[in-house]
């Protein structure tokens, strides 16, 4: 019986009143909800807090003090040493360097791993052929080896790749090309490792759009790049935004590629900052440290909060079979 | 009938079309099938390399390698289990497993029940929800090595947490979980809690949101406590998601490495080891290659005991996906 109340909605239940109970807006279940959700709120927001509060004080006031407490004389001094004079080891040139180093990491891994993966993608989900599945199959487990088993490998790949690129340079008089610790090396990396994810996003995004204008398109005679640069690509903006989205804030997050495929001279920011705060020689500057987490932090946080729902759909995405 | 003809044959569309009569175009025969859909071979190159060279051929490699006494160079004089006795035999890759155990069960346990009940309470048509998930999501967007600093400076003793209670008067109040062997690992875990619960939240809360209306319904007429509904009916519907949290929690467990390296380098002593800090130490720091990669192998098959029974059930019984 209450089944079949339930499942016609447009029926009223009963005789009685319609419609939703009148809520009270502090009834004790609404305040403990209320409560529950701020006292969350404040837990998850006070390393960001605390941070921000910490890189603006001087050091003798966070000798005395509480690290709660806001500062009482607000100063930049701690940002800008953080950026331009903070050392590590006998460089003191600041978080400048591997800020700029991941700039120049980040932008060509992000062209890079997306065109490929949307390509890649768009193959798989309109141009099977026999064996196209099989392979994306193992791509996908693929994604949930562990690094480090693939870690060493890689780098003699890396070798390897460089030594054959250059026979072919230095027969042509351009001298001989490195790949394994170079800039090239890492945007190769974060393509391989980033390619499981984007592919089931743009192969799940294709596959989704209605299969008639792909046929549209055969008909009209257009071959396997015409469908792609003149139908799917205008059609796709909102996932190639949410793949960037995800790339920009995996690639600014690495760490554990930019110690082992790059040289110290082009760390990305995430190593150099480790390097600053983990130090042990000098007298820690804890609001120069902080400022400098800050900073590291700041490129996903600005992300984050002005993609706001297409940061959720990314991970969303990438999560649901990821 | 020639348009039937095509659509028909999807999956497989041919090369640039020839246009045959309508009786034979359906089983009109190409040249060769190795260039039928070249085009789309073409594109799926990287993808197939970085499946056969990276995915595969790597993996292999590291497993094959571990069964030699590689040193500094990988070499193929094969001794056998040895690396591996010498790996069980060896404490700080004991304790590495014993901490992975501790913070694995504590993670996944907190990070399942805390995610759950924030999705709940959001569920529950708050005002601000944006805002509260906006909040609890924001450290998923930071990078392991922030994180880690962060509440390294937190957890700090003599500026943290600790002295903010005892200058509240509380003079006996201890809590330096860093810098003590036996609770280390807590500190890292709330650090990595912090970090990852509102992804766990977040697809939680899709989940719900998906569960038809009428349930709800259903239960409110059988006057089911709201609690109750969420644990007895709620869960059990959702175990799609719960179980691709669970899978992505354990993938996330086994690969924690820049977290450790950030707040606390595997100290004090080698207390806050991790598998995957061992695999790095052994293989770019001793140069102890074939060591390295038998711990690392050694994480493959953990990751591979959580994941073949998951792929068995989720993917068991059905052909294909999508």
């Amino acid at each position: 019986m209450a089944d079949a109340t339930a499942n016609t909605p447009a029926v009223g239940i009963g005789p009685g009143p319609r419609g939703a109970k009148p809520r009270n807006a502090f009834a004790p279940r609404n305040i403990m909800l209320y409560g529950t959700l701020i006292i969350v709120a404040i837990y998850y927001a006070l390393p960001l807090y605390v941070m921000i509060v910490t890189s603006l004080k001087g050091m003798p006031e966070i000798r005395m003090g509480n690290i709660f407490a806001p500062p009482l004389e607000v100063t930049f001094e701690p940002w800008v040493k953080a950026w331009s004079t903070a050392c590590t080891g006998i460089n003191c040139d600041g978080l400048s360097r591997g800020f700029w180093n991941s700039v120049w990491i980040l932008v060509p891994s992000v062209v890079v791993s997306i065109t490929i993966a949307s390509v890649t993608g768009y193959a798989l989900a309109n141009w099977k052929f026999k064996g196209s599945e099989f392979f994306f199959a193992v791509l996908l487990i693929g994604a949930f080896i562990p690094y480090q088993v693939m870690l060493y490998p890689i780098v003699l790949v890396l070798k390897n790749l460089g030594d054959g690129i250059s026979f072919f340079t230095v027969a042509l008089g351009l001298g001989k090309v490195q790949v394994y610790g170079t800039l090239w090396g890492l945007v190769i990396v974060h393509t391989i490792f980033g390619m499981p994810i984007l592919t089931l996003l743009f192969r799940n995004y294709f596959a989704s759009l209605p299969e008639e204008l792909f046929k549209a398109g055969r008909v009209d005679g257009a071959g396997f790049w015409g469908i792609f640069f003149r139908i799917m690509l205008p059609m796709s903006l909102p996932i190639f935004v949410v793949a960037m989205i995800l790339q920009v804030t995996g690639i600014w997050n690495d760490f554990l590629f930019g110690v082992i495929y790059t040289k110290p001279e082009i760390y990305p920011m995430t190593v150099q900052l480790n390097n600053i705060v983990n130090s042990v020689q000098g007298i820690k500057e804890y609001n120069v440290n902080m400022a400098a987490t800050l900073l590291t932090g700041l490129v996903p946080l600005i992300v984050y909060f002005v993609s706001g729902k297409l940061f959720v759909r990314g991970i969303a995405a990438g999560a649901v079979k990821g | 009938m020639a348009d039937t003809g095509i659509s028909s044959s999807s999956g497989a569309r041919g090369a640039p079309g020839s246009v045959a009569t309508q009786a034979t175009l359906p089983i009109a025969r190409k040249p060769s099938r190795l260039f039928r859909n070249l085009a789309s071979k073409i594109a799926l190159v990287p993808m197939i390399l970085t499946v056969l060279v990276i995915f595969v051929g790597c993996t292999i490699w590291t497993v094959v390698h571990s069964f030699t006494s590689s040193k500094l160079l990988p070499k193929l004089d094969f001794v056998g289990l040895a690396q591996y006795e010498r790996l069980w035999g060896n404490d700080r890759w004991m304790v590495s497993i014993k901490n992975l155990a501790v913070y694995g069960t504590c993670s996944m346990i907190f990070s399942l029940v805390i995610g759950f009940t924030l999705a709940a309470l959001l569920d529950r048509k708050i005002r601000f929800e944006n805002t509260f998930r906006t909040i609890i999501l924001y450290p998923f967007a930071l990078s392991f090595i922030v994180t880690g600093l962060v509440w390294q400076w937190i957890l700090n003793p003599d500026f943290g947490i600790e002295k903010v209670v005892r200058d509240l008067g509380f003079e006996s109040f201890v809590f330096d979980p860093l810098h003590s062997d036996q609770f280390v690992i807590y500190g890292i875990l709330i650090a990595g809690l912090w970090q990852g619960t509102g992804l766990v939240m977040c697809l939680m809360l899709a989940g719900i949101r998906g569960i038809d209306e009428d349930i709800w319904k259903a239960s409110r007429i059988e006057g089911i406590p709201v609690w109750k509904t969420y644990v007895q009916i709620i869960i059990p519907m959702i175990r799609p998601v719960i179980v691709t949290s669970v899978v992505l929690i354990a993938s996330g467990i086994v690969k924690v490495y820049d977290l450790v390296v950030a707040q606390t380098s595997g100290g004090p002593g080698t207390s806050s080891q991790m598998p995957a800090l061992y695999v790095m130490d052994r293989m770019f720091k001793d140069q102890n290659l074939a060591q390295g990669f038998a711990a690392s192998t050694m994480m493959l098959v953990a990751v591979a005991i959580i994941l073949i029974p998951w792929a068995y059930l989720e993917f068991g019984g059905k052909k294909s996906r999508g």
